[in-house]
């Protein structure tokens, strides 16, 4: 029975090729516009760890001034202070931990004629990389001695890997960064979190670091940072002063397995700052906070712009919906004589609801396609229109795939047969004995 | 005259006229509220920075060698770059305008952790920054070569004198005009500094800080590793200059790379991408809701036409004439319309009191603004009956006659 009335809605749809056309456009343009918008949505709250995302941590302590909070909400500093994340750090009480900071390197790649090239960096500890579960080509992380030892060794990304040693296994061998060598210590594989959440501060979107190497480092040889320093108070001069300072630059984050873990984690952190207050440090109430990955993201990633716009994209799919269901009331106003002659030779109203329901359907179907290919083309247009090269590229929200496809096509089909419920009972619903007539 | 009929008749027709109404009161609530915000966008990305935009441009150059000399490299790059033909000043920054990274900091007219503080983006600069960021002097004077301090890496003391903005002197004594603040004294982390001098207008490095415009200018010429240099050429000249700039300094000094010449034109730009992104979107967006609008009027007025088709055959063979019935069917639009652009209206401001709360960035719509929406409305949805109306009104009379 379905089968035939798909067979009866294309040979009626074809009839009022100009009607049908247009329906599908309407639909096919709503589903674009919304789908669009929930599309760079959905990727841009994509979990980037989904596996556990919910054991993964970002430490947060209010340091800051007792005049005055950090935030108006009241949140505490997003970033650590030297002393704070050296102590969380010593103390290594969660089952992983890293403190972690953007740095900046130029890199001297070997040979006579090499131009130097500026290289971006993250200094942090060795369980990052197991914390994050981040993927190895050549090598691995650096042993956990070597997070105090001073030794100086770097992890390379794969593209760094490709442009100084030709995509070889170049562990062991040195690289030069700012001047000094550093032995390689492991390759990463293909690795673009997105969003990259564990530092808001050197863009969400930004690809992450071109080089690795030991937090102490960045203390011990200076090296150059990258990333946001928020300070309240004043600093006295030179590096060791600012090392001892309450300024923020740091970010702190943990692997807490369960929630007994995590319990003994707040407790910790409890009785950590605490112990500071005795020492006239952290005037503020206690106020620490443990963040999970998905937390963290919602609170910095702003997404106004983006509710916005999926707002203007569902109200543009209503006023074209509300344009198909004209479209339909025309179409099946037109069609009263065909159903009225076949309720007279004995098909229900029940019948004739559905068989038009069916048409509505296929007419979603058609919508939902073409609207799939519109979303493609407008994601490529919204993408040309926020980036175009350099860091703040943001090819990840071309990613349309699967479930939004789905979801695309599924929105097109409801929203049609929503809109087509009422013409379509409308017209199974004139006398039958009327229609005839005007035959 | 008709006004009584048309109504009755659209009484029989409720749904294709409501249809229309909600349409259009849908189509004007994202239509105007749209245009608020593209407009707004538009004037963001128009705002004036306070320097002479085509004339400037910054390169930045990091050493990289551990015994590379910052103080002596810095020194011989702005004599290298002060002695370039078609230079007419050029000056050590930390930061540009619109740059998007840069420094702030605290100021108060009374010293004290516990006292009020205002967060000012911070220039640094050397004797020769007021005429490369070319920023009009409205009171008190110019650093001079003796103001100028040597600023290392964690150096976290500030000077005791300062150019403030006119804005930012508003903000630190509101009970003076901002002319008569040049020789004030405010505080920076506890210390006093001189206001000797303030300038009308200096955006900050990042458009979208609230405190933008409450820039102040001090007179640290930086001496570090990773330093950034600002450019002011003569009229027409960045292009030129900016490459070979670039090239001067990487061929005079080994130990560093030179990276990110940026024209003051092109920060711009890139600074307001995201704006102009939106204001994009939602233009399209509006014509293509608008477009849909129409079409979709088109399509119920002739539906409505066919379906009348017989009325119309018999008004006309009792006597009406052509523009009666286009008459009619044109003030039956007009009434449809009138019931969905006041709909509208109530939505449009409606959903702007909403926006306004949620969203930072979005408009209170102004009164003159919805009325404009208003008679867009009325205009698309005229012209989109036209083609129906005049189509209904060439029914022959004989129509009447033909069918039962």
């Amino acid at each position: 029975m379905f089968a035939y009335y798909i067979r009866l809605a294309l040979i009626s749809l074809r009839k009022d090729a100009v009607i049908s056309v247009l329906m599908i456009c309407a639909i096919a343009l709503g589903i674009g516009a919304c789908m669009t918008f929930v599309n760079v949505s959905y990727v841009r709250g994509l979990d980037p760890i989904p596996h556990k995302s919910s054991e993964l941590f970002a430490v947060q302590l209010d340091s800051w001034s007792p005049h005055r909070p950090y935030s108006e909400e009241g949140t505490p500093p997003r970033q650590l202070t030297y002393l704070d994340a050296s102590a969380l750090m010593q103390a290594r009480r969660a089952h992983r931990q890293a403190a972690m900071t953007g740095a900046s390197f130029v890199v001297l790649p070997e040979g006579e004629n090499a131009r130097p090239f500026n290289a971006s960096g993250r200094a942090t500890y060795a369980d990052f990389f197991a914390m994050f579960d981040v993927p190895f080509l050549f090598g691995g992380a650096w042993d956990a001695r070597m997070d105090e030892s001073g030794e100086q060794v770097a992890v390379l990304s794969r593209p760094t890997n490709e442009r100084l040693f030709g995509g070889e296994d170049s562990v062991g061998r040195d690289v030069n960064l700012n001047g000094r060598n550093f032995r390689v210590y492991g390759v990463l594989d293909e690795y673009e979190p997105l969003p990259k959440f564990y530092d808001p501060h050197t863009g969400f979107t930004a690809p992450p670091a071109d080089v690795f190497v030991p937090f102490e480092l960045m203390a011990s040889l200076r090296l150059p940072r990258r990333g946001n320093t928020s300070c309240w108070k004043s600093v006295g001069d030179g590096f060791e002063a600012f090392l001892a300072s309450e300024c923020v630059w740091i970010q702190f984050w943990a692997e807490l397995r369960n929630a007994e873990e995590k319990q003994g984690y707040v407790a910790f952190l409890d009785n950590y700052v605490n112990e500071q207050k005795r020492l006239g440090r952290f005037e503020r109430p206690l106020n620490n906070r443990l963040r999970d990955v998905t937390q963290w993201i919602d609170d910095h990633y702003e997404d106004e712009g983006v509710v916005l716009l999926i707002g203007v994209g569902v109200m543009f799919l209503f006023v074209c919906l509300l344009n198909m269901m004209g479209l339909l009331l025309a179409k099946f106003f037109g069609k009263a004589p065909e159903i009225g002659l076949r309720r007279a030779l004995g098909a229900s109203k029940k019948a004739l609801f559905a068989q038009h329901m069916v048409e509505t359907g296929c007419v979603g179907v058609a919508g939902g396609a073409l609207g799939v290919v519109i979303t493609w083309l407008a994601l490529h247009g919204v993408a040309l229109l926020f980036g175009e090269g350099g860091e703040d590229e943001l090819p990840e929200i071309l990613t349309f795939q699967g479930p939004m496809i789905a979801a695309a096509v599924a929105l097109a089909i409801v929203s049609a047969l929503a809109a087509g419920v009422y013409p379509t009972w409308r017209a199974c619903n004139v006398p039958a004995a009327t229609l005839v007539k005007t035959q | 005259m008709e006004i009584g009929p048309i109504f009755r008749a659209l009484r029989q027709s409720k749904v294709g006229a409501l249809l229309i109404a909600l349409q259009v009161a849908c189509t004007m609530t994202v239509a105007v509220n749209s245009a608020g915000i593209v407009r707004e966008q538009i004037r963001l990305a128009g705002e004036p920075t306070g320097v002479p935009e085509a004339e400037l441009f910054h390169i930045t150059t990091s050493g990289f060698a551990p015994n590379f000399n910052a103080r002596a490299a810095v020194l011989d790059d702005l004599a290298l770059i002060r002695q370039t033909p078609g230079v007419r000043a050029a000056t050590v920054v930390n930061s540009v305008p619109l740059g998007g990274s840069g420094w702030t900091t605290g100021v108060q007219t009374e010293p004290g952790p516990e006292k009020p503080s205002h967060s000012a983006p911070v220039y640094m600069m050397d004797e020769h920054g007021l005429a490369t960021f070319g920023v009009e002097l409205i009171a008190g004077r110019d650093f001079t070569p003796e103001d100028i301090r040597e600023r290392g890496p964690a150096v976290a003391d500030w000077p005791d004198k300062a150019i403030l903005t006119a804005a930012l002197a508003q903000t630190l004594w509101p009970d003076v005009p901002a002319e008569q603040a040049a020789g004030r004294v405010f505080y920076i982390n506890g210390k006093p500094t001189t206001a000797i001098g303030i300038v009308a207008l200096l955006q900050g490095y990042w458009a979208g800080n609230p405190n933008a415009g409450q820039t102040m200018l001090v007179p640290d010429k930086l001496m570090q590793r990773s330093v950034r240099y600002f450019i002011r050429t003569e009229p027409g000249r960045v292009d030129e200059l900016m490459p070979l700039i670039e090239e001067q300094l990487a061929q005079s000094n080994r130990d560093r790379i030179v990276r990110a010449p940026w024209s003051m034109l092109d920060t711009r730009e890139k600074s307001y991408r995201e704006n102009k992104a939106v204001a994009t979107i939602l233009a399209a967006v509006m014509a293509l809701l608008l477009i849909v609008n129409a079409l979709g009027i088109v399509g119920l007025a002739a539906y409505s036409v066919r379906r009348r088709t017989k009325q119309i055959g018999t008004r006309r063979a009792l006597g009406a004439t052509k523009r009666d019935i286009l008459r009619y069917f044109l003030t039956e639009n007009a009434l449809v319309t009138a019931v969905g652009v006041t709909l509208g209206t109530a939505m449009t401001i409606a959903l702007n009191i909403f926006l306004v709360q949620a969203i930072p960035f979005v408009p209170k719509l102004d009164w003159w603004f919805v009325l404009l929406g208003v008679a867009a409305m009325c205009l698309v949805g005229l012209l989109a009956v036209l083609g129906p109306a005049h189509r209904a009104s060439t029914v022959p009379p004989a129509v009447a006659t033909r069918t039962v």
